[in-house]
Order: structure tokens, then C-alpha cells, then sequence
């Protein structure tokens, strides 16, 4: 029953990937059909613009964009494409989090014989070091995902609560939000948060992965540290006490509970506007604000990131230099960032933007007219000093997501949880050839 | 058993032509000629993708160290794979609860139609048959909302008796959840097949039956089940491949429950993701493989033990 649709559907991932050599079908025009054109996998939205302004303002290289899927349904096909050894676009939008999980099976080009040098300024030093491994740099920082809060001003305000700064005011308003008999909880933990759980984890210190990919067999893996547990063990008691939920992430239930004021609290990335303006059934009263993540310690604030892009370019791209072009330039201007930031609700890694009047000042009005990133976002993402990933980084969530699902199940506490993960990776780890540090 | 004298004898045999005469051959030729876009369909999307899976099934690669030709040891690693294993088990145990229901289901509902005859009756089959014209995707999708504790009605009926709505994606819940899903959507297509069965029986058996006084119970239980058990065990047999390919209807439910359903929560699954989200081809290769080769043993099995019933004896 089932196999033939599964056969189908393979079948067309194949031949999906196929057709994405340059001749493909482009979802934009192209300008200059004469011009080198360079094939772009992105799931931005509003890129389309973007798109057309690159075209316009270029005479010899034109983006032929296709959007084939947001996240792992773009990264099952590019990586089936590097298995196939063709169908692979020229240029791909890829998460920080899984660039070194690519680079390790030789899909990216080093962009550092392409001059990507010469814009390294234009970036952070966290941002940089997330697309850099070593001397070698696998692609562009594109947009970040500085952590904050979004909150529900309307609802805090009904039972006095005030917007906790620290993890342990939070509990506290967790608390007096159950007890004053809320009809919702004050956030939500998902199991399957992934990069956002393990945010969480190190803004208490945790730093997983030890990974250098100028020595790609070996491996450090620490994910059972005291500050993993620590910060575990405090949402467990959370749970534990139904002060939070445990409802999947990104599914439909999810996104109405976000904006129907069931979680008075989002703990969010800078995208997360941007993600909550696009959801149906607002409450036409929710009266949202942002403010900055709690902290485990005031006096020693650390920011952490969840999510943000890049663009890297395929080892299968034909025309490299132009590819690595088109990775630099597409959002190396102020209009296309001005597209960005307007349409896409994106946060620029792109310091000409980041650090511009008109993104520090802007009044955005899902939240009154707050100005969010001066209050909130660019000190978040000032202080974000970058992160090391392991080149397996979706099988680790997985387990990541496995291990807290049996944790919220009862099935073993914060510590074990943790423990039982490390041992999985690092048996994992060896079963790919890796030796442990 | 009453069939035996009924069962439809083997199609008569011709007489053996002499191979080597020149009109068989000739015909032979146009035979081929005949079947070969099929063939060419076939060995281009079935056969040769079966031989490079197996290829690369004896390969081993890792993230770190390369790949490497290791023989059957993809194979040996399977075999022993906890994960694999407990995948394989849990089908095992949808097929125990998955075909006897979706059988009984379809059976009882052919029966009950084969003895009606007015309108109602035709539209009641076009109804129970719907379910197999929906997409399994869009079934599966369907189904996830209505499990769903906030969209779906559950909560709704649940809470007007008073009562606190189950949780259907739990991890204690999620195998009824499926087993309902591929019944729902199954039974109805098992039930044409059963029903065109019954309709092949030739009434003036019904009649001899009714002159011995046997009643509606009787004939259903003593005559149609027995005469139509061929199409029992073809029913099965598909049954038992579904199930055991098992993959859509967890895949999609996955995404609403995710702790309940993980990454190798069938073997189908574990192959999937071992080679798409893991990129592990050569061990999913050899996954697939194992799978279908314990496919192959059971259903020979099952053909083998019931070859009585199904004719083939």
C-alpha cells in the first residue's frame, strides 16, 4: 500500500533532482538571457524581489531561483543530489547549524579562493565563525536568529504579572499564572525544538561539539555537561509542575496556540515576528511586546542564536566563480536588505543593514510601534559569539528530540536523559569512523 | 470441505508444441515485441534500480573514513540492528491487528451487500469504497487533524460528556490511531474485492441450499466464505505485503507526533531516514533489502500454507 506511494515519491525527489541543472524551469524571470545564469535553492520569503533586483543590477550573471523546500526537505534533496553526483543547484540556502555536516561530505566550496575575504568586515565575528571552519569559509552569512522574548502584554498585564528578566522570575510568573487559574500556560517546551533546545542550553555554557574540519576524523562530543543538566533539570521541574507545555513544534496545533494566547510567552528568534505575523487566527486583541531572553545570571548576560541562513555554493556548481558571486551579492545591498527586512521580516547579518539607523529605529507595528530590534535583537545578536556543530547534526537532534520526549514521558529524568544521549552520539560518532576526543 | 468438487479447474492445458517448431518461435517473437514497453519500463525503473541498490548495499560508508567494499557485512549489521529488529516486530504487530480488521470488516460488509439488492445498497458500497479513492497522504493528513487535540472533534464530544479527551498521538494511543487509519482506508477496497467474489457464485447454489434449509446465516458462513476463499487469501496476502512495507500514514502522522512516532519506527522509516536524513545509502540499502527479502519469505509462506484454499495446489 504504502510502497507504492513511497516508490513515487522517491521517484520524484529523483526526478526532481534531475532537473535541476541549469535549463531548469527558474521561478523568476531572468533579465539577461544571454548572461551566466546561477542556479539558487532559498525558501526566504519575499526572495523573489530579491531575485529581481540581483537580475536588474547585473549584466553577466542572472539568478535562476527555485524554492525546493524549507529545511530538511530542501536538505534531503540536495543531499540526495550529492549522491546521485548531479541535480545539485549552483547556490544553496543552508542553515549555519548544518554547514559542517555538508562540508564533511565535500559538497561545498571553500569560498576563500573567491574572495570572500574581502567582506569578512561586513560581518560579525559570531556570524563569521559560523560559516567559517578553520582557514576555510563554506559559505555567506545571510540572516541570524538572535534569541528574545515575545510576549502577550495583554495577559501578563490581566494577572500582574511583570515580564520576567531571569529564568527564575520566569518560573515564579509560570507559578502565579497557574495559580491565578490561567486558562493557558506561560510558555511552551517542545520536544522537538532542536537548535531552540539546545539554545537554551548554551546560554548556560553548553558548547556540545569539538570539531575542526582541517582534521575531519576526530570529534568531541559533551552534550551530558552540568549546564545542560542544570538548565534540563529546571524545565523538567516546569513540566513536571504543568507549569509548561510539551506541545510539538511548527505543527498546526502549535502555531494556533502560539497566537490564540494559550502561551502567554514566546521564546523566540528575531524571525519569530515575522513567523507569528504569518499565522491565521490572531486574537484581534493580543497585545504583543518584545523583550530581551531571561537570563540565568543578570550581571553576565549571554545571547545565544537559534536558527539564521547562509548561502554556500555546490561543488556541482559549473561556473563557481559566478556562483560564489551571486552567494556574496544577492543580499549585499542596501535595497535587497531593505526588501529583507520589510517583506521577509528578516534579521541582516549584513553590518551595512545591522548597524544602520533605519534598522535600529524601525517601529514595527505587529508589536504597538516597539522598536524591537533596539530593545531587544541587536544587543542579542551584538553579544552571540558563534557555535561549532557536529557534521551529523540532524541524527543528534533526532536523539536530542528522542531523549526529551522520554524525559517529559517520565521515563527518565533531565540527567539520564542527557547521559543517554551523549553515549548514543558518541556510539554514533565511531560507528561513522570518528575517533573521540 | 464443500469446495473442493467447485474449486474452477486448472486452464486447460494445451498440448506442449515442440519448442523448436518454427510457428512457435515466430509467435514467440511477436510475443516479446508485444510486452517489451513494459519490460523496458521495467527493468529501467524496477530491475536495474534493484540491482544498483544491492550493489551498494555491499558497500560501506561513513562520514569519516570513506567508503569501502565489506560484503555481507551490511547485512550481519542489520540482522543485529536493535533498531531494525524492534521496526520489523512492531509491523509484525500492526499486521496481527491491522489484517484481521480490516478483513472482518470488508468480509461482513460484502456479505451484508451481497444480500441486499435495492439502491441503498449500491450507494452504501460506493460509500465504503470512497475511503480507497482518497490519496494516502490526504487520508493520513485528514486523519491527523482529526486526532488533533485542538482542531479535532475528539476534544469537542469528549468534553460535552464530561470526560477528558483521550490523547490519540500518544505514545500508548498512536498504534490504534494507525491501525484505524489503514482500516479505514483499506477495508473498503478488501470489500470489492470480496464482493465481486460473491457475485461470481452461481445463485442456484444459494437455492440448492435453501431447498436443504439452510438458513442466511448458515449459506454465508458454509458456502460463500468457503467458495470465495481464493480471493480471501489474495486479500491477505496484499494485506500482509502492505503491511509490512508500512510507511505513508506513520511518516505523515510523524509530524504531529513526533515523540511517538521516531525515525525507525518501521523498517520502511529506518531505511528512509538512514539514507535521507542520515545519508547512509549503503546501510539503507541493505535495510531495504533485508526487508524485502523477510517480505518475500512471508508472503511465500503464507501461499504455501494456504495453497488449498487459493487454488494453487
Amino acid at each position: 500500500m504504502a510502497a507504492a506511494t513511497a516508490v513515487a515519491a522517491l521517484t520524484m525527489v529523483g526526478l526532481a533532482a534531475c532537473s535541476g541543472e541549469a535549463e531548469a524551469a527558474c521561478t523568476n524571470e531572468v533579465v539577461n538571457p544571454d548572461a551566466t545564469q546561477v542556479t539558487v535553492w532559498a525558501w526566504y520569503p519575499a526572495f523573489e524581489q530579491v531575485v529581481d533586483h540581483f537580475n536588474e543590477t547585473h549584466e553577466d550573471v542572472q539568478v535562476c531561483w527555485t524554492n525546493a523546500g524549507q529545511g530538511n526537505d530542501e536538505y534531503t534533496k540536495f543531499s540526495t543530489a550529492i549522491e546521485a553526483g548531479s541535480g545539485a543547484p549552483d547556490v544553496i540556502m543552508l542553515e549555519a547549524e548544518v554547514l559542517s555536516s555538508f562540508a564533511i561530505r565535500d559538497a561545498l566550496v571553500d569560498l576563500t579562493e573567491y574572495g570572500v575575504g574581502e567582506i569578512e568586515g561586513d560581518y560579525t565575528e559570531g556570524a563569521w565563525k559560523d560559516v567559517s571552519s578553520g582557514d576555510a569559509v563554506y559559505a555567506v552569512p545571510v540572516d541570524g536568529g538572535p534569541m528574545g522574548m515575545l510576549y502577550r502584554q495583554d495577559i501578563l498585564d490581566e494577572y500582574g504579572i511583570a515580564p520576567p528578566t531571569t529564568w527564575a522570575e520566569f518560573e515564579a510568573a509560570a507559578v502565579q499564572l497557574k495559580e491565578a487559574g490561567a486558562p493557558g500556560v506561560l510558555a511552551n517546551f517542545p520536544t522537538n525544538g532542536r537548535a531552540f533546545n539546545q539554545a537554551l542550553f548554551a546560554q548556560a555554557g553548553s558548547a556540545p561539539y569539538e570539531y575542526d574540519p582541517a582534521n575531519p576524523a576526530e570529534i568531541g562530543i559533551e552534550v551530558d555537561d552540568q549546564a545542560s543538566k542544570d538548565v534540563l533539570a529546571y524545565w523538567e521541574g516546569l513540566v513536571d509542575e504543568g507549569l509548561v507545555s510539551t506541545d510539538d513544534a511548527f505543527t498546526a496545533d502549535y502555531n494556533t496556540k502560539l497566537v490564540d494566547g494559550t502561551y502567554a510567552i514566546y521564546l523566540a528568534a528575531a524571525w519569530g515576528p515575522g513567523y507569528l505575523q504569518g499565522l491565521s487566527d490572531t486574537d484581534p486583541d493580543a497585545v504583543w511586546r518584545a523583550a530581551p531572553l531571561p537570563q540565568w545570571d543578570l550581571e553576565n548576560p549571554t545571547q545565544v542564536n537559534w536558527g539564521g541562513s547562509t548561502f554556500a555554493v555546490t561543488q556541482q556548481a559549473e561556473d563557481k566563480e559566478a556562483a560564489a558571486l551571486v552567494a556574496q551579492e544577492i543580499f549585499g545591498t542596501e535595497e535587497a536588505w531593505k526588501i529583507g527586512v520589510e517583506e521577509a521580516a528578516l534579521f541582516p547579518l549584513w553590518k551595512p543593514m545591522l548597524e544602520s539607523d533605519y534598522f535600529r529605529d524601525l517601529e514595527y507595528p505587529f508589536f504597538g510601534g516597539q522598536k524591537i530590534n533596539e530593545d531587544v535583537f541587536l544587543e542579542a545578536a551584538q553579544g552571540y559569539e558563534g557555535f561549532t556543530f557536529s557534521p551529523f547534526q540532524n541524527y543528534a537532534y533526532d536523539q536530542l528530540t528522542e531523549e526529551l520526549f522520554a524525559m517529559t514521558e517520565g521515563q527518565k529524568d533531565a540527567a539520564g536523559a542527557l547521559e543517554d544521549l551523549q553515549s548514543s552520539l558518541e556510539k554514533y560518532a565511531q560507528e561513522q569512523g570518528f575517533t573521540l576526543k | 470441505m464443500t469446495t473442493q468438487t467447485l474449486e474452477p479447474s486448472p486452464a486447460a492445458s494445451r498440448a506442449p508444441a515442440s519448442a523448436g517448431s518454427v510457428l512457435v518461435r515466430r509467435r514467440q517473437r511477436w510475443g516479446w515485441l508485444f510486452v517489451s514497453p513494459f519490460l523496458l519500463v521495467f527493468a529501467l525503473f524496477l530491475i536495474i534500480p534493484l540491482g544498483y541498490a544491492l550493489w551498494m548495499s555491499l558497500f560501506t560508508s561513513t562520514l569519516a573514513a570513506g567508503t569501502e567494499f565489506t560484503g555481507l557485512a551490511n547485512y550481519v549489521r542489520a540482522f543485529n540492528d536493535p533498531l531494525f529488529l524492534e521496526g520489523m516486530l512492531r509491523v509484525l504487530g500492526f499486521g496481527a491487528v491491522m489484517i484481521p480488521a480490516q478483513l472482518i470488516v470488508a468480509l461482513i460488509a460484502a456479505l451484508v451487500l451481497d444480500t441486499l439488492s435495492t439502491w441503498l445498497s449500491k450507494l452504501t458500497r460506493l460509500f465504503i469504497f470512497v475511503p480507497y479513492a482518497v490519496p494516502v497522504v490526504i487520508g493520513a493528513l485528514m486523519w491527523s487533524f482529526l486526532y488533533s487535540p485542538r482542531f479535532g472533534p475528539g476534544a469537542t464530544i469528549f468534553t460535552a460528556l464530561g470526560l477528558d479527551a483521550p490523547n490519540f498521538l500518544g505514545p500508548d494511543t498512536i498504534f490504534a490511531s494507525l491501525v484505524n487509519i489503514v482500516t479505514w482506508q483499506w477495508a473498503g477496497y478488501y470489500m470489492v474485492v470480496i464482493y465481486s467474489a460473491l457475485r461470481a457464485i452461481d445463485p442456484a447454489i444459494y437455492e440448492a441450499a435453501r431447498i436443504d434449509g439452510a438458513n442466511g446465516l448458515q449459506t454465508a458462513l458454509r458456502i460463500k466464505i468457503p467458495m470465495i476463499s481464493s480471493s480471501m487469501v489474495m486479500v491477505i496476502t496484499f494485506a500482509l505485503i502492505g503491511t509490512l512495507q508500512f510507511f505513508t500514514e506513520p511518516v505523515v502522522l510523524q509530524s504531529i507526533a513526533q515523540g511517538s512516532i521516531d525515525a525507525a519506527y518501521t523498517p520502511n522509516m529506518y531505511a528512509f531516514s538512514l539514507a535521507f536524513s542520515y545519508s547512509q545509502f549503503n546501510y539503507a540499502s541493505a535495510i531495504a533489502f533485508s526487508l524485502g527479502i523477510l517480505v518475500f519469505i512471508g508472503s511465500f509462506v503464507f501461499l504455501f500454507l494456504t495453497r488449498k484454499q487459493s487454488g494453487l495446489k
